[in-house]
């Protein structure tokens, strides 16, 4: 494989990777803005795939996305059932719901494709190719020539941006993170609040998963999310709680994850976990205070009314 | 239904704690049995294939119940202790992994001469490097005033790919056919506690150290400092006139060397070698088993056995009540929402008798 090629495939799997890992992140980046960290989104993902997987098969691809996103976000509606409407502690009910998800997804699965889980094959969403900007060398075949998911994911960036910093509802989230006790004082309904933003999280989430069952593999498995829900809140705090941010960590840790395929088709013999490890290193850092300040909204995991 | 609760009993608020428990408990079964029935399955049938699994008979309930209990009982008492003082230490199944390999590699090695030694060593290294784990969110925590949910969070994924790098490489097996360890001398076996069974030391260690955190808690006055940041760190500081930063080192520390025991102790006692995925999560039910303990140890050694249990009985249920046993985690799920809910329910009522 010529350097080239092996750099042009790189960029596209880093791409590929980060899509996910983005959609799941700008979701969460809403959702800690409001006050509340969620980490049952590892859960959104894996409903959100199967729910994609279930919509597909049903109807097909594209309806599965909405699936996906439908499930993603009902999960996120059970875990703010409980951590944002009674109370209950965000971190140890966001830690059940990841459990009970990866459980529960498993079971319905089984119960409807068979104890061995039979290879699935799913219809995928197909790739849109952008015209002119696809053609931009190296970049563009990695960004442009994308399922619907990754230009979602673009646009959210811009949108979420604008929402948050640009529009009173924007204002009232935040306030609802920053200090739910002045936020309830202006009058912004804090539950409320808090329990939209982390169903947006979910729905998020959940659309992160269906791209995994319906543009990035074509089926569904046990534990396919693989962890991505809990990447997708150390890409939150690398990004800073900034949609930009974030959206440039979410390219960072798929670059990180695409790294260790590009080093195996290059024979290349360096330790890629350690490759893997770096953004998480990275992250603490970031929180530590080595690229300036970066910090959590001061009123994240903090029950409301306490 | 134990000696734990029974010596607790007479104190009101641990009463109304073991009621909220069993409620949670008995309501997490009519849940479960509810979305068996739905999901297909004859609930009956179910419970009965996992009591089966589980303690049945006296092999399966010692060699695989309390066998499965042994990492969750550590790992929960991690948990159950950094809680009690407010620090939310979810970094056990990172911690977990910083034990086993300093363990495995230390036990790798150390020279033949070292065999008498070979167990406290490896399990001081294993408890150092667990603490050494914890010390970084400790650090960020009490330094920075970072919040260590996230950096507990986040050195999980450090040590699972340390993990994965030293297993890849520097200590894979010298066959060099898989990716784990050699196996671990037999100086660094832990002994079997039962004879004719699969139960080792470890589980005994976890019940000396749930009885010594216990005696620590309820009789010192570190443990009194720890119970009073947990209960306000403001009323801690203006009322007992003490900073809660050593406290939260403190915890830290003695939470991570816990979590660090768990992982090297199932290495020396079970596997006696390290791979990819030691570990299916246990750091994480240890929240689980903390919190349906009400963060007790003594309760914490009960509820370990009670999730040991759920895990013995999982694959029993598969087999023999055609129940899947991703079942298992969801009913983990179940007893964790419901453990909160009662929770709340409690403090709603004390609220609105004040």
């Amino acid at each position: 494989m010529t350097d080239l090629a092996a750099l042009s495939s790189f960029v596209v799997a880093a791409v590929g990777l980060a899509v996910p890992l983005g959609l799941a992140a700008l979701g969460e980046t809403v959702s800690q803005r409001s006050g509340v960290i969620n980490i049952g989104l590892e859960g959104s993902v894996i409903w959100g795939a199967l729910g994609g997987a279930l919509g597909a098969l049903a109807v097909g691809p594209y309806w599965g996305l909405a699936t996906g996103v439908l499930a993603g976000g009902l999960a996120a509606l059970v875990f703010a059932g409980f951590a944002v409407r009674l109370g209950t502690d965000q971190i140890i009910t966001g830690t059940a719901v990841t459990i009970g998800s990866l459980g529960f997804t498993g079971a319905v699965f089984q119960s409807r494709f068979g104890a061995t889980g039979l290879a699935l094959e799913l219809q995928t969403v197909p790739a849109w190719e952008v015209p002119l900007l696809s053609r931009i060398p190296l970049l563009g075949p990695a960004f442009f020539d994308q399922a619907v998911t990754a230009y979602l994911a673009y646009a959210m960036v811009p949108l979420l941006g604008w929402f948050l910093f640009r529009t009173r509802w924007g204002l009232a989230l935040r306030a609802a993170g920053e200090s739910p006790e002045a936020a309830h004082a202006a009058g912004v309904p804090v539950v409320r609040t808090r329990m939209l933003a982390a169903v947006f999280g979910g729905a998020m989430a959940g659309l992160a998963g269906a791209h995994l069952s319906l543009v990035h593999t074509g089926t569904f498995a046990e534990n396919m999310s693989a962890g991505k829900g809990f990447i997708a809140i150390a890409v939150v705090v690398l990004g800073r709680w900034r949609p930009w941010g974030v959206f440039a960590a979410a390219l960072f840790f798929g670059g990180a994850e695409a790294l260790q395929f590009t080093l195996q088709a290059l024979d290349a013999d360096l330790p890629y976990p350690l490759f893997l490890a770096l953004p998480y290193v990275l992250s603490l850092a970031a929180l530590a205070g080595w690229f300036g300040r970066s910090r959590a909204p001061e009123g994240l995991a903090l029950p409301w009314p306490r | 239904m134990s000696r734990g609760f029974s010596i607790t009993a007479r104190l009101r608020p641990e009463l109304v704690a073991t009621i909220t428990a069993t409620v949670a408990v008995i309501a997490t079964l009519a849940v479960a049995a509810t979305l068996l029935a739905l999901g297909g399955h004859s609930p009956g049938d179910a419970f009965a294939a996992l009591a089966r699994g589980a303690f049945g008979t006296w092999d399966r309930f010692v060699s695989f119940t309390l066998v499965r209990a042994t990492p969750l009982l550590l790992t929960g008492l991690a948990v159950a202790l950094a809680f009690r003082a407010r620090v939310w230490n979810i970094g056990a199944e990172g911690q977990l992994h910083a034990g086993a390999l300093a363990g495995v590699a230390v036990a790798l090695l150390l020279p033949g001469a070292g065999a008498v030694l070979a167990l406290p060593i490896t399990l001081l290294a294993a408890a150092a490097a667990g603490a050494l784990w914890a010390s970084v969110p400790a650090a960020m925590k009490t330094e920075m005033g970072v919040g260590e949910v996230i950096t507990t969070l986040l050195m999980n994924f450090v040590a699972l790919f340390l993990a994965q790098f030293l297993v890849q490489g520097p200590l894979r097996e010298s066959r060099g056919v898989f990716n784990q360890t050699d196996e671990i001398p037999a100086a660094a076996h832990l002994p079997a506690l039962l004879p004719d069974t699969r139960l080792h030391l470890g589980f005994l260690f976890g019940v000396v150290i749930a009885v010594t955190l216990w005696l620590f808690l309820t009789r010192t006055p570190g443990g009194f400092r720890i119970r009073a940041a947990g209960a306000s760190v403001r009323a801690a500081e203006v009322s007992g006139r003490f900073s809660v930063t050593p406290v939260i080192w403190l915890s830290f520390l003695a939470s991570g060397a816990i979590a660090g025991l768990a992982g090297w102790i199932q290495i020396a006692g079970v596997t006696h070698r390290m791979y990819e995925g030691l570990s299916p999560g246990w750091g994480y039910t240890a929240i689980a088993v903390a919190l349906l303990a009400r963060l007790h140890p003594l309760a914490v050694v009960v509820t370990a056995i009670v999730f040991g249990a759920l895990s013995a009985g999982g694959g029993a249920m598969q087999r023999e009540a055609g129940v899947p046993e991703v079942w298992v985690r969801g009913i983990e799920a179940l007893v964790i929402l419901a453990v909160l809910t009662a929770d709340r329910i409690v403090q709603g009522m004390a609220a609105s008798r004040d």
